[in-house]
């Protein structure tokens, strides 16, 4: 009697979620396209929009539904799932560095894949500002202030996340033009991020840790997200500074020919791409605050952003494998400006 | 038994260990609890009914369910194997075996999930096998449940294995010397002894398998719809800024981890009859 | 070479208990195939780097501080929970009072919660504006983002791991033992001592080793409150994710290699103990 209960209960525990997740497959036939876009964390908003704006062009044109699988993650980790195989037709991220590796690793798409569209296959720029409290009651208003003693600064990660990479290149360039020189911008770093109390693992965490935990006094973000998170997170509570120095973040895309090719969606994969070019695809761009390529649409919306001087990473810094190398990579200089026992940091 | 035994503490004593106790929970436990209720339901029920109906939740909820409904009866097979070959039986090499039973708590979730990746993993040691033949590993359902089957691996057995080594095997030598056959002596003797604690492993394992993060992000793919289980679904919402439908979908897999914790006690307290007239 | 091949030699003596080869050959298998297999993948790949390799990822300077934040602060929440942990087991077991069958069903609460959930959760109540952290920032006792934060969050782990493996063992203990105690003239205490504590001692061993060994590599929970500087606030299973983004797979096995075998020694340690014990109670 008792064992009878027992068994019921655990059956019934055992065969309730099951029974209940039967069918529910999602329709690869006929007349229609899937294609799986693995993207990184902020462009979440941006692609529910274009995808329903270039299914509806695709459709109309060529009359075949065309459907959108989306990963979104960190840029770093989302381009080790495509190698380790996750089979992305698209990619979609946050810094040429990752794509280069997937096509390093996997030779799924050939090396000069920067090559094959427009503009160094970023069809959308954004660069690097501060975001700040209501007020700016720190009086922050270009990089020298984020070094002030008792000025809390909020970045993400450089060694996880691809958006802090740009902060912190950004910072560096400031660092060099005010100095002169490679020390000068080494010293300049090490004090910004001696008054960095929390690193957060991604671009998105940073944003909450400042705006919702309310610690520190400056986020570094990129501008689409600084943007974002003053409409979400609480209009009128936090300011946009634009700071006389940034980098040019170029986030690209690209095909995976090789994914594409066995799921036969070659043509609608690169089509894809390419709509983020025509003058539609810049509109959604945008209006989710990413600076487009195409200079009438860029025209119209210039009073949006703040006109920087920008640096580049191919002319500034050599391209992203000799910066990943020079600043990021183990022994780099991130991890020299860190601080082990020399420096210090806290109590031991 | 009359209330002044010796046995029990003073009343003072009873009441301000309960008065700890309680505090303790509330602090540790219930207090975070509240906080996933409070910011679940402070845009009021209709967002919370929405964030837990909408679409990319139901699948996530359904993917869930189904790996659990996978992970946890393999491993209730496995923990009443392990329970009984470690309590009933005698053998070199107990602690060792013991230990490896232990090891999936003590990895690091990054690492479980990792490990799959390398198995399993275009790069991995079966990946192109894998690939050539088209069966899909990671950033799929079977991935997500090995790394759910790794995780919850210890739990069956870890709450029997105390259990059972407490009881002894005198009843089942006993059902034995009577002539009852292994099957049954296990049937009749040894499930009944140890149901309670058998169900609690089931809900635990259940819990965890359900609730597992670290593990399942790193082999899942995040493909929104598809392969994102709740707690990945949560993160998502999260990382939209969505904190009110990330939460309510957290309080979701809380009350379905207090609805089933509740049920255990609920048994366990309608059947205390049966267990006090076969205690020993 | 199947797991039944190796039983004769596991077998120390005939037991009339049947079903050992059964049971122990699913064990094994099961085990082979769920935990040995995937792990070993971590030493393959830790292997392929060489010993120089493999000490300048896992035993640099910042992996050590990592390493020391990371099992500190897992024993000092293991050492919390074995206290107030056993505490709750009691309670929970000897008395009756309203709230108590609320008290049991909450334990379980953090295997059940994804950690990232309750790290979330924690960080709100515990960081500088939050409904705890509002409270003690003030008396100079910050916790968020400290060593402190990721304490709680490993205390909120850990918990259940001791009150489970107490518990059950507190209710099978016969009260005649101490009955006769106190009939002898112990007092209360001596009887806690000297008769209950050595009994679930065990118990209380295995439940402060799996919290200690289940916070060493917590991530989820811990990674939002901790605060994430390296040498400070950088727990070593982060440092296998910032080695998986430079796309060092072997470095990042390295360190997974490090922290394994630690938990793993201890664990096997604590379980020798305590069949050994066993055996010679017997």
């Amino acid at each position: 009697m008792n064992r009878r209960v027992l068994l019921l209960a655990l059956s019934g525990l055992v065969l309730a979620p099951l029974a209940s997740c039967s069918g529910g497959d999602s329709g690869k036939s006929g007349g229609s396209a899937q294609l799986l876009n693995v993207s990184y964390d902020p462009t979440r908003e941006l692609y529910r929009d274009v995808n329903d704006a270039f299914a509806r062009k695709w459709q109309a044109e060529k009359g075949q539904k065309v459907s959108f699988r989306m990963s979104h993650g960190g840029s770093g980790k989302q381009s080790r799932a495509v190698i380790d195989g996750l089979e992305a037709d698209v990619v979609t991220l946050g810094l040429g560095y990752d794509i280069d590796v997937i096509a390093e690793k996997t030779k799924r798409l050939p090396a000069n894949w920067q090559a094959r569209l427009p503009s160094n296959s970023a069809p959308y720029t954004s660069t690097i500002v501060f975001l700040v409290r209501k007020g700016n009651p720190k009086n922050i208003r270009d990089w020298a202030d984020l070094v002030r003693p008792g000025v809390q600064v909020i970045t993400p990660n450089p060694k996880t996340s691809g958006g802090a990479r740009w902060n912190f290149l950004a910072a560096w360039g400031y660092g060099r033009k005010a100095g002169g020189s490679d020390a000068a911008a080494q010293r300049y770093v090490t004090q910004l991020f001696a008054n960095v109390p929390v690193l957060d693992s991604g671009a998105r965490g940073a944003t909450t840790t400042f705006a919702e935990r309310g610690i520190g006094d400056v986020l570094l973000a990129w501008e689409n997200e600084a943007f974002l998170a003053q409409n979400e997170l609480g209009a009128g509570k936090f300011e946009i500074v634009a700071p006389s120095l940034s980098i040019l973040a170029e986030p690209p895309v690209a095909v995976v020919d090789e994914n594409a090719k066995k799921h036969g969606t070659s043509e609608v994969a690169e089509a894809y791409l390419r709509f983020l070019y025509t003058p539609e695809g810049q509109e959604i761009i945008a209006k989710h605050f990413y600076r487009p390529r195409d200079a009438q649409v860029a025209a119209k919306h210039a009073g949006r952003f703040p006109q920087i001087e920008l640096l580049t990473i191919d002319k500034d810094f050599g391209g992203w494998g000799a910066a990943q190398t020079r600043f990021f990579s183990d022994g780099g200089v991130f991890d020299s400006i860190s601080g082990g026992k020399s420096r210090s940091g806290g109590a031991r | 038994m009359s209330r002044r035994s010796p046995l029990q503490e003073s009343k003072a004593v009873k009441w301000l260990l309960i008065g700890v106790a309680f505090l303790y929970i509330a602090l540790i436990l219930l207090l975070p609890l509240g906080t996933v209720f409070y910011e679940a339901l402070r845009g009021g029920v209709a967002t919370w009914m929405e964030a837990v109906t909408e679409s990319n939740a139901r699948s996530a909820i359904t993917l869930t369910l189904l790996v659990a409904a996978i992970a946890v009866p393999l491993n209730v097979a496995f923990g009443l194997a392990a329970a009984w070959a470690i309590t009933k039986h005698d053998f070199r090499f107990k602690p060792l075996l013991l230990t490896l039973i232990d090891l999936p708590f003590s990895v690091s979730p990054v690492v479980s999930g990792l490990i799959y990746v390398l198995l399993f993993g275009a790069q991995g040691w079966f990946g192109s096998t894998l690939q050539d033949r088209g069966i899909e590993i990671i950033f799929a359902v079977p991935g997500i449940v090995l790394a759910t089957i790794f995780v919850t691996f210890p739990f069956v057995a870890r709450e029997l294995i105390p259990l059972m080594t407490e009881q002894g095997k005198s009843d089942e030598e006993a059902a034995l010397s009577l002539g009852a056959s292994g099957w049954q002596t296990f049937w009749h003797v040894t499930l009944p002894n140890i149901r309670w604690g058998l169900l609690y492993g089931v809900l635990l394992a259940n819990a965890r398998a359900m609730g597992e993060f670290g593990a399942v992000s790193v082999v899942s793919g995040h493909i929104r719809g598809e392969t994102n289980t709740m707690p990945l679904h949560i993160e998502v919402l999260y990382n939209e800024y969505n904190f009110a439908a990330a939460f309510a979908v957290a309080s979701l897999l809380a009350v379905l981890a207090l609805v089933t914790l509740v049920l255990k006690s609920i048994l366990e307290w309608r059947h205390r009859g049966a267990i006090a007239a076969r205690g020993h | 070479m199947t797991a039944a091949a190796l039983l004769p030699r596991l077998r120390r003596k005939r037991s009339a208990m049947p079903g050992l080869g059964l049971t122990l050959g699913i064990s094994l298998l099961w085990l082979s195939l769920i935990v040995l297999l995937p792990l070993s993948t971590v030493f393959v790949k830790s292997a392929g780097i060489g010993w120089d390799g493999f000490w300048q990822a896992a035993g640099s300077e910042r992996a050590m501080a990592a390493y020391r934040l990371s099992f500190g602060a897992a024993f000092v929440a293991a050492l919390i929970n074995l206290v107030f942990g056993l505490l709750v087991a009691w309670v929970l077991v000897r008395y009756h009072f309203p709230g108590r069958r609320l008290l049991g069903a909450v334990v379980d609460l953090p295997f059940a919660l994804p950690t990232a959930v309750a790290g979330i959760a924690l960080t709100t109540i515990y960081s500088q504006n939050g409904l705890v952290g509002s409270v003690l920032a003030p008396l100079g006792l910050p916790i968020a983002y400290r060593p402190a934060g990721i304490v709680i969050a490993l205390v909120f782990v850990g918990l259940p791991f001791v009150v489970r493996t107490v518990e059950p063992v507190l209710e099978q203990l016969s009260k005649e033992v101490e009955e006769a105690a106190i009939t002898l003239g112990a007092t209360r205490r001596q009887t806690f001592l000297r008769i209950i504590l050595p009994a679930i001692a065990p118990a209380l061993a295995t439940g402060f080793s799996l919290a200690f060994a289940r916070g060493a590599g917590e991530y989820g929970s811990v990674i939002f409150i901790a605060g994430n500087m390296p040498y400070r606030t950088e727990i070593a299973p982060l440092l296998i994710i910032t080695q998986l983004e430079e796309y060092d797979y072997p470095g990042a096995a390295a360190i997974a290699v490090v922290m394994l075998m630690i938990s793993f020694t201890m664990l096997l340690v604590l379980n020798a103990l305590q069949v050994w014990q066993r055996r010679r109670s017997a």
